[in-house]
């Protein structure tokens, strides 16, 4: 069960479709960065519920072929440079969608059901282009009363990064629950931690109620600040110099590629 | 401490806040947690700021927010636009013929849900020019009205400007001129203004806060700011100022 960070990015394969949490989560960073260096292809990210960093390396370094998300943006330090280059030249998919309908996406397949309904959406033009989506009248109601109904998404891999795993391969989340929605909608959850600890979080009930169950965790790789420049919280904060650089760098195609092949220590073909 | 534009902007939204619950905003929204805190300090407010641990108490990850949004347990939150139209759609997504966009914006959000189900929603955007409001946005992220069958307990109170302040009248679907930086008037704003609107017969030029409003900026509202914005409220409140 565990690896390395090579091996997780040979576990992804091309085309995968790989469930991300946002960049307040727990990025797996260092991993994203080894799926561009086995060239990864192809892959198709679903975010849960937008995308950061993670999203717009991968779609600049031509590892993408659709995103499904609420948002892609950097935050703080504005637009997804890669990300937005890449929709206006149609080189990616975008299926466009709101946070609540990709939670109620990978909630039906965490409950074992082929869909949730959904308040909002209507009259909006993400539903308009979501054949997939579809709308029907309450049938509880006395008539009318539409809403949306979305289909179940199930995960071919959920990618992220947490504070801890322990000895028997449970991960320690904290509060961040969207990752055990991940995990618990994906067919594999490949994780990477700061740390790997002795002993098991389900000998403390304090420990036990914000983990994880390795159960649903294929793999685990150790990878220390694993999560940066993004942040983790009560680890590390955003490196915010680093992730303006980046914002700044990636405002062309050539300066994307220089700051790639910089952090990755490698040239990275066009 | 000095009114600057973003100060005189967190006294407007605080007033259109008034006393409620709990208010919620989003990342890259330091203006309106700027009124959030002003709400607090002055009625008691909850305030939940979605992407700082310490502003926020969510234990079930970010699908809380949409949860307890959709139990009516937030009063007032903000949204904006890249484009803001006169029937209050709201695009978030980019310009051009979609999917085909000339120019890609982040993307939509949690807009066409909290739009339906907050009862008052607060547009804000700082640009007001006939690019940015105009008659009828390019992507629909979140629609400014429903039919009557459509479950909408909420949506769209106000848009606030670098230049005016709109109320929204959602049975007529149409903006009405309340209020405008005392440097505008109503002809101007209707030059820099892509869709058409109404004037209330009381619109007049904003009131500047009073100091009592400046004294809880400075003292309450700025340094929550300082931990949850840093960058902006570096550039807004000089320190010590």
């Amino acid at each position: 069960m565990l690896t390395t960070l090579e091996g997780i990015a040979q576990a992804i394969p091309d085309g995968a479709l790989v469930g991300v949490p946002p960049d307040y989560s727990g990025v797996a960073m260092a991993a994203t960065l080894a799926l561009v260096r086995r060239s990864a292809r192809d892959l198709r990210l679903f975010c849960l519920p937008q995308g950061n960093l993670h999203a717009d390396m991968l779609t600049g370094a031509g590892c993408v072929a659709e995103i499904e998300t609420a948002a892609v943006t950097l935050g703080e330090q504005g637009p997804a440079p890669c990300f937005n280059r890449a929709v206006e030249a149609g080189r990616i998919r975008v299926k466009d969608s709101t946070c609540p309908a990709l939670h109620a996406a990978l909630t039906a397949t965490e409950r074992g059901v082929p869909f949730l309904p959904v308040r909002g959406l209507l009259g909006s033009d993400i539903l308009a282009h979501r054949p997939d989506y579809r709308s029907i009248d309450n049938p509880f109601a006395e008539g009318g009363d539409p809403l949306v109904l979305v289909p179940a998404v199930k995960l071919d891999v959920a990618l992220f990064h947490a504070p801890a795993a322990d000895a028997e391969g449970n991960v320690w989340i904290g509060r961040r629950r969207e990752l055990a929605t991940l995990a618990h909608a994906a067919e594999r959850a490949l994780v990477t931690v700061e740390r790997v600890v002795e002993g098991s979080f389900f000998e403390r009930e304090a420990t036990a109620a914000s983990a994880l169950s390795s159960l649903y965790v294929e793999a685990i790789a150790e990878a220390p600040r694993g999560a940066a420049p993004l942040g983790l919280a009560e680890h590390y904060e955003p490196d915010v110099a680093a992730l303006r650089a980046y914002a700044r760098a990636a405002r062309t195609e050539g300066g994307f590629r220089a700051w790639l092949a910089e952090t990755i220590g490698e040239a990275v073909p066009a | 401490m000095s009114v600057t534009p973003e100060v005189q902007r967190i006294a407007t939204l605080a007033d259109l806040i008034g006393p409620a619950r709990h208010v919620a905003v989003g990342a890259a929204s330091p203006v309106p947690a700027g009124a959030a805190f002003l709400a607090r300090a002055r009625h008691g407010t909850r305030v939940t700021v979605l992407h700082d641990r310490r502003q926020n108490s969510f234990t079930d990850g970010s699908r809380e927010l949409f949860d307890l949004a959709g139990q009516g347990r937030i009063d007032v939150f903000f949204l904006g636009g890249v484009q803001i139209d006169g029937t209050a759609n709201i695009n978030l997504v980019g310009t051009g013929t979609y999917p085909h966009l000339t120019k890609r914006f982040p993307g939509s959000f949690g807009s066409a849900y909290l739009y339906f189900v907050v009862p008052r929603v607060i547009l804000y955007r700082e640009e007001h020019s006939p690019r940015t409001l105009v008659e009828r946005v390019d992507f629909v992220s979140a629609p400014g009205t429903s039919p009557p069958d459509v479950y909408r307990p909420g949506g769209p109170s106000h848009l606030l400007t670098g230049k005016a302040l709109f109320a929204f009248d959602q049975e007529r679907a149409r903006f009405r001129l309340v209020a405008y930086a005392p440097s505008e008037d109503a002809a101007r704003i209707r030059a820099a203004t892509g869709f058409a609107f109404d004037v209330d017969r009381d619109a007049t030029p904003w009131s500047v806060p009073d100091a009592a409003t400046l004294a809880l900026i400075e003292e309450q509202v700025a340094p929550p700011l300082r931990a949850s914005y840093p960058a902006f409220a570096e550039r807004v409140f000089a320190t010590g100022a």
